[in-house]
């Protein structure tokens, strides 16, 4: 068990850049997902087409698939993904602008494949909100956007905040991902490092990484029952 | 009641025809309210007069057919539609109150988001409408916290804030315990003696027979009847009116 210690750093290392990928994909899946529930709620059926094709295509392909796609897909359109260059954020998140590409292409999948699971969770607690509260703002003259944003989202947050956690936290053990998909030092890609390259054996690595998922995983997972529970008394 | 049309009429339905899959609800149905005209919509469930109260300001689509209110054809959806329906105070038998406002800010809601009028102003206008229905003193509570009918008040005065051209009720007392149906009626009676043009579907033949201009009676998506209710109730012509008022009269 010794690795632990002595590679501590190496853990960390890869600790600290699959939050990193965590935190920007699910910021990135939460704001597309977001737009991709307006776009399958909205009364304009083209955009319910566009929003439900969407989901059809990410949500039932394989995470692994869209990784392909993206890692060997995207350098079509500029292999060094400067099209993909955000300033700030590039200087926020340091591999965003100095790593190979792949940091890019591997979020770009995580966010596309994990925003049609988000958009299903916020539709889901859009559609607990009783119909009548949809119809009666409606009847007021208020137009969809107003709808949304004075009556159903205010009362549907509170239905979608579970099962939205429960998609992150997917997502956060999906990331484990990107490693094969040409992300150097994320957390899952330190076992390979350290058993194949550096010959230590295998079962207190994978013991190390699975604390390091862990540590990310389990607080959300409370922080999520702890307000069911509190929703629970307010019902 | 004296015939209080005057001019053109506010709502025209012209050969409206909708369909649920293979039931046909409204069946080439005719029908025109007069400013000022209280209508009151009687018939068996599954009459379609739901549907008929519901398509006025577009809830239900219709097929085919056309609906006119206040001279213009109802758009089809987006901006033109939700300013209809800011013309149109709209009543359902669930009270439908935004469950997360104070009574006070469900009646605000509108004026101050579709109206733009100033949160201070619509917030006086509301407490004086609340007063008009009986429940100033509910204003900071929520909808849970009150009784159906104070709810069914409190949705007729979140309509009302709108300052409506028309007020559609959708069985406004149905869901409501026995004492507390006459409270609802108290408001509406009372606006229909203002001159506010209302189509009311209801079962309180009550109030269809002091209040109401004029009764349609509905039965398998037709319109049946169209009379005074003096001369509906005494003397329906059609043989399902007949059997539908000896049903609800004998109990």
């Amino acid at each position: 068990m010794n690795v632990l210690i002595d590679k501590f750093d190496v853990f960390a290392g890869g600790f600290w850049l699959t939050l990193q990928i965590c935190i920007l994909a699910a910021i990135g899946a939460l704001v597309l997902g977001a737009i991709v529930a307006v776009l399958r709620i909205s009364p304009v059926p083209p955009l319910r087409a566009v929003g439900t094709s969407y989901v059809n295509v990410f949500r039932n392909m394989p995470l692994t698939v869209v990784m392909f796609f993206a890692a060997f897909g995207l350098p079509a359109l500029g292999s060094n993904a400067d099209f993909l260059r955000i300033p700030v954020l590039d200087s926020l998140f340091t591999r965003l602008g100095t790593d190979l590409p792949y940091f890019r292409f591997a979020l770009i999948a995580l966010v596309l494949y994990t925003a049609a699971f988000v958009c299903e969770a916020l539709r889901s607690g859009v559609n607990a909100v009783p119909a009548g509260q949809a119809e009666a703002a409606r009847s007021l003259g208020l137009t969809f956007g107003q709808n949304l944003r004075y009556v159903v989202l205010p009362q549907s947050w509170k239905a979608s905040i579970v099962p939205l956690g429960s998609v992150i936290i997917a997502m956060i053990k999906n990331s484990a991902l990107v490693g094969f998909f040409g992300v150097v030092g994320d957390l899952s890609a330190t076992a390979d490092q350290l058993t194949s390259a550096e010959g230590y054996a295998f079962v207190p690595v994978a013991i190390g990484i699975s604390l390091g998922y862990l540590i990310m995983t389990v607080p959300l997972g409370a922080l999520l029952d702890r307000i069911e529970k509190r929703q629970a008394v307010a019902r | 009641m004296d015939d209080v049309t005057t001019g053109e009429p506010l709502i025209v339905l012209d050969a409206v025809n909708k369909w649920f899959g293979p039931l046909h609800v409204l069946d080439d149905v005719s029908l025109s309210v007069g400013r000022g005209e209280v209508v009151v919509v009687i018939g068996p469930s599954g009459s379609g007069k739901s549907t008929l109260c519901r398509a006025i300001n577009r809830l239900e689509p219709i097929n085919s057919g056309t609906i006119t209110f206040d001279g213009q054809p109802l758009p089809a959806e987006g901006k033109p539609l939700a300013k209809l329906r800011s013309e149109v105070g709209m009543v359902f038998q669930s009270f439908n109150l935004f469950a997360h406002k104070t009574i006070l800010e469900n009646v605000t809601l509108g004026p101050i988001k579709v109206r733009k009028e100033k949160p201070t102003a619509a917030r006086e206008r509301g407490l004086a409408l609340l007063d008009r229905v009986g429940i100033a003193n509910q204003a900071d509570k929520f909808p849970a916290q009150l009784s159906g009918g104070q709810q069914q008040r409190a949705a007729i005065a979140r309509a009302l804030a709108m300052q409506p051209k028309a007020m559609l009720f959708d069985e406004p007392t149905s869901a409501l315990d026995p004492e507390m149906v006459g409270e609802v009626l108290d408001v509406m009676t009372s606006l229909a003696s203002d001159g506010m043009t209302m189509v009311v579907v209801t079962h309180e033949m009550g109030f269809a027979r002091h209040a109401a201009n004029r009764v349609i009676f509905m039965a398998d998506g037709q319109l049946v009847e169209d009379a005074p209710p003096a001369e509906f109730f005494a003397n329906p012509r059609s043989e399902r009116a007949r059997d539908f008022l000896s049903k609800i009269l004998t109990h």
